[in-house]
């Protein structure tokens, strides 16, 4: 037996054993994932008890660095990992900020204390992240963000306003831009720093999205003190790590683009039943698609090429930009033909015979993708510009 | 007839605007679904809006309406659709009223038709069964009884069920699911024993209902029409219907298209207003000429019911299809053009793309109609 055989073997005995059956059952909505933190919201108990038993092998996190609180695995091992989770259906037993993007800003640009005492945290689950850059004058024009940090001392004073902090309310730490130079270029000048959502002078404001929930926050700091050990990188030289940050983040996004396990094209059969071809009786719904099903297919492939090109070192430029772009633009094309198919019961809002909604409401929050994280036409800039080279 | 509006027309659009404006705008949308409105519209509002004589617009003065046709009645949608505004107009003066005129017999007009008018009374169309909008599958059974008949099974998507005093219901009293022949409408009084009504609830907050009929008995007198023969009337009031409904997504799709632009010209980033960048200027040039004919078009059908004109079904499905694709991206492009406060419930902006899919979906949607504006047309 290869080495990674027997690391599927050992693997597959130990999800076998450690899984909660509970945690095999499909998520419903985004609500039943696990986002941890010091007062975590639990749907289930089983999703403490699932992420304690991942994280004790580092497996919340796979690949990071085993003395950060990840598994250390390789990208082979990982595979193996997601594919047998995937065998028995096994939830991801954590979702986090943490994980998806300040992690990866840690690892490249964190200092060694800063690692030790940021990651292991994360990958158990303990700590819940939100992300400060947005601003009420600085949203595609990101760079433009006022929130100021004094210098005083050992530490920083921060004051100003953020908007849109996706769980603001929920999270214990902030990863947080701010400006602590004004006299260079808007570029110049902005730092990026943690620092405790419990500190004196941090306040929020949740705000109500169309879709009916409020996960995110007007988020305000009068005097909110942030320890000058806590500032990742060089001061003023923050807007580096930010946008590294935001690549990941997009990453991460993109990932809604992926296809649902039963096709659309099934799934419209089932509730709406075949003509005596035993096609879908409505030329145009089956069209459309039919396209998105096409189109779904080849982002999936493009994800996969570029990820085995990059292992090879070749780099597609601004692949995160266009996998945002192209995978949110998928996403809304899925939900509106969730409508489209689901028809009446599609619509509902409330009450059980709709499922409390499900359906419009996710519908309704997948018009997000395209704006969080950086919309779709800053994307769309970015590839004109970075990759075209086409002028300003 | 010249596509463009009298000196009448243009005056009742003027009132009209007015008066939605004020009393029955997205504020009072939102105050209404906040306070989880069993309604989900002010009778107060309505009593308003009879007393203009809007529920009469297209009723013959024959029967005390004001006989000023679908055109006028469609301008006054367009301004329902602008304001959002949530009334009976769409469930009782739009399908209900047509279903009885197309449908009834001389009797049932006479006695309906003036307390329609007057906006006294609210009548709403039950005929939708599975999640789509598919009329000749209607598979809902009438059974002789008596002189009569007794109604048993359920509908889904009543507009205003709640509010209504009667129903239309479309039935089957031969044939099967599939058979356009077969059909028959019934009049059946909302207080009927045996029929319950449930409130549900959608995305646009609006009143809608599911009807429960367990054998529900409906008297001769109540029977619309020629038994099994409802399809000729049904098909001309789901025209009137889905060119109505096109009339409102015109102006609820102008009117989120206006506040985008406005938004355009005002919210700033990188030194300039947004609406300076040509990706989006394109997109919101395009989006206008759409509109155009998007107007156009319901128009052109609304002036069709009038003139009786034989291409009546083509011309509904071909404004309701075009008016779905239009809401659709003018809705779409409303919440993208505004960034994260497009997202966000306190902005108006959202209340627009919802009640867009509702009407977008109601009486058939775009697969359904651009479909068959081509079986139609003969391919
Ligand atoms: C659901 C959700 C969650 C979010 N979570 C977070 C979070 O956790 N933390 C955080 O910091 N932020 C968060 N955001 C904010 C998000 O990053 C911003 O909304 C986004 O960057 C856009 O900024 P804005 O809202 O100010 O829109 P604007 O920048 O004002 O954009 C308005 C419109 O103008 C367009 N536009 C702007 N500039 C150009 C240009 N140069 N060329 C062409 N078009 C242009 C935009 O694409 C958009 O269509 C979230 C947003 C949403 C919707």
């Amino acid at each position: 037996m290869s080495k990674l055989e027997q690391f599927r073997a050992e693997t597959r005995a130990w999800l076998e054993d450690n899984c909660p059956p509970t945690m095999r059952e499909p998520i419903r909505s985004f609500e039943d994932l696990y986002t941890g933190g010091r007062n975590p919201e639990i749907k289930h108990p089983d999703q403490q008890l699932w992420c304690e038993r991942m994280a004790a092998r580092g497996w919340t996190v796979p690949h990071w660095p085993r003395e950060y609180g990840g598994g250390g695995l390789d990208k082979e091992e990982c595979k193996v990992l997601r594919e047998e989770m995937e065998r028995i259906n096994a939830r991801r037993p954590l979702e986090s900020f943490g994980i998806s993007m300040l992690g990866p800003a840690l690892l490249q640009f964190g200092n060694e204390e800063q690692k030790l005492e940021h990651l292991p945290p994360i990958c158990r689950g303990e700590i819940r992240w939100c992300q400060g850059y947005s601003e009420p004058n600085a949203g595609s024009d990101l760079a433009s963000l006022q929130t100021r940090a004094e210098d005083h001392g050992d530490h920083y004073i921060i004051n100003g306003q953020k908007v849109w902090t996706s769980y603001a309310d929920k999270a214990d730490w902030i990863f947080c831009l701010v400006r602590t130079d004004n006299s260079g270029s808007k570029h110049e000048g902005i730092s990026f720093v943690l620092f405790d959502m419990a500190s004196p002078g941090v306040s929020t404001r949740p705000i109500r999205l169309i879709s009916g929930s409020s996960p995110f926050c007007e988020t305000f700091f009068d005097n909110v003190k942030a320890w000058k050990r806590n500032r990742v990188g060089e001061e003023g030289k923050g807007w580096a790590i930010a946008k590294y940050l935001l690549t990941h983040e997009r990453e991460m996004i993109s990932g809604f683009g992926a296809a649902p396990k039963k096709s659309l094209g099934e799934a419209a059969l089932e509730t709406l039943g075949a003509d005596a071809s035993g096609r879908l009786g409505n030329g145009i719904l089956r069209h459309t698609i039919a396209q998105y099903q096409l189109d779904a297919l080849a982002f999936a492939a493009t994800m996969s090429r570029v990820g085995d090109e990059a292992k090879a070192g070749q780099g597609l430029g601004a692949a995160s930009s266009i996998f945002k772009y192209y995978g949110t633009e998928l996403n809304k094309r899925r939900n509106e033909l969730n409508l489209a198919i689901g028809g009446e019961a599609a619509l509902g809002w409330d009450g059980e015979v709709y499922h409390g909604g499900a359906t419009s409401r996710d519908w309704l929050r997948s018009k997000g993708n395209s704006i969080e994280g950086g919309t779709s036409e800053v994307q769309l800039n970015i590839i004109a510009k970075r990759v075209l080279g086409l002028p300003d | 007839m010249a596509l463009v509006l009298t000196e009448e027309q243009v005056m009742l659009r003027e009132s009209a605007a007015g008066l939605l404006a004020d009393r029955a705008g997205v504020a009072q949308l939102r105050a209404l679904r906040d306070a989880g409105d069993e309604l989900g519209f002010s009778r107060e509002v309505w009593q308003d809006i009879a007393a203009m004589g809007w529920p009469g617009i297209a009723i013959p003065e024959a029967y005390d309406g004001l006989g000023y046709g679908y055109t006028g009645l469609g301008l006054v949608l367009e301004q329902a659709g602008r304001h959002l505004s949530p009334s009976p107009l769409q469930s009782s003066v739009l399908v209900g009223t047509t279903a009885v005129h197309a449908l009834g017999t001389e009797a049932q007009k006479q006695a309906l038709l003036p307390s329609l008018a007057a906006g006294e009374l609210l009548v709403s169309l039950a005929l939708q069964e599975g999640v789509q909008h598919a009329p000749e599958q209607t598979a809902m059974a009438a059974v002789p009884a008596g002189d009569g008949y007794t109604l048993t099974g359920d509908k889904i998507l009543v507009l205003d069920a709640l509010a209504a005093d009667r129903f239309v219901v479309i039935a089957r009293t031969s044939g099967s699911a599939g058979d356009t022949e077969g059909l028959t409408a019934f009049l059946v009084p909302a207080d009927a024993a045996g029929l319950t009504v449930e409130r549900r609830s959608l995305v646009d907050s609006r009143g809608v209902g599911a009807l429960h009929f367990d054998g529900v008995q409906v008297p001769a007198d109540g029977v619309m029409g020629e038994p099994g023969r409802a399809w000729a009337g049904l098909g001309r009031t789901l025209d009137i219907a889905n060119i109505g409904l096109a009339a409102e997504l015109l102006g609820l799709a102008t009117e989120a298209f206006e506040r985008t632009v406005a938004y355009l010209q005002e919210r700033k980033q990188f030194g300039k207003v947004i609406g300076s960048f040509q990706g989006l200027q394109h997109r919101a040039a395009e989006l206008f000429a759409e509109l155009e004919l998007a107007r156009s078009i319901v128009l052109q059908a609304l002036q069709a019911i009038d003139a009786d004109d034989p291409e009546l079904p083509k011309l509904a499905s071909a404004a309701k299809a075009k008016l779905c694709e239009v809401a659709q991206r003018a809705t779409n492009e409303g919440i993208q053009m505004h960034g994260g406060i497009g997202m966000t419930d306190e902005y108006e902006i959202g209340f627009f793309i919802k009640r867009a899919r509702v009407a977008q979906h109601c009486f058939g949607d775009y697969n359904y109609h651009l479909d068959r504006f081509a079986r139609l047309s003969g391919f």
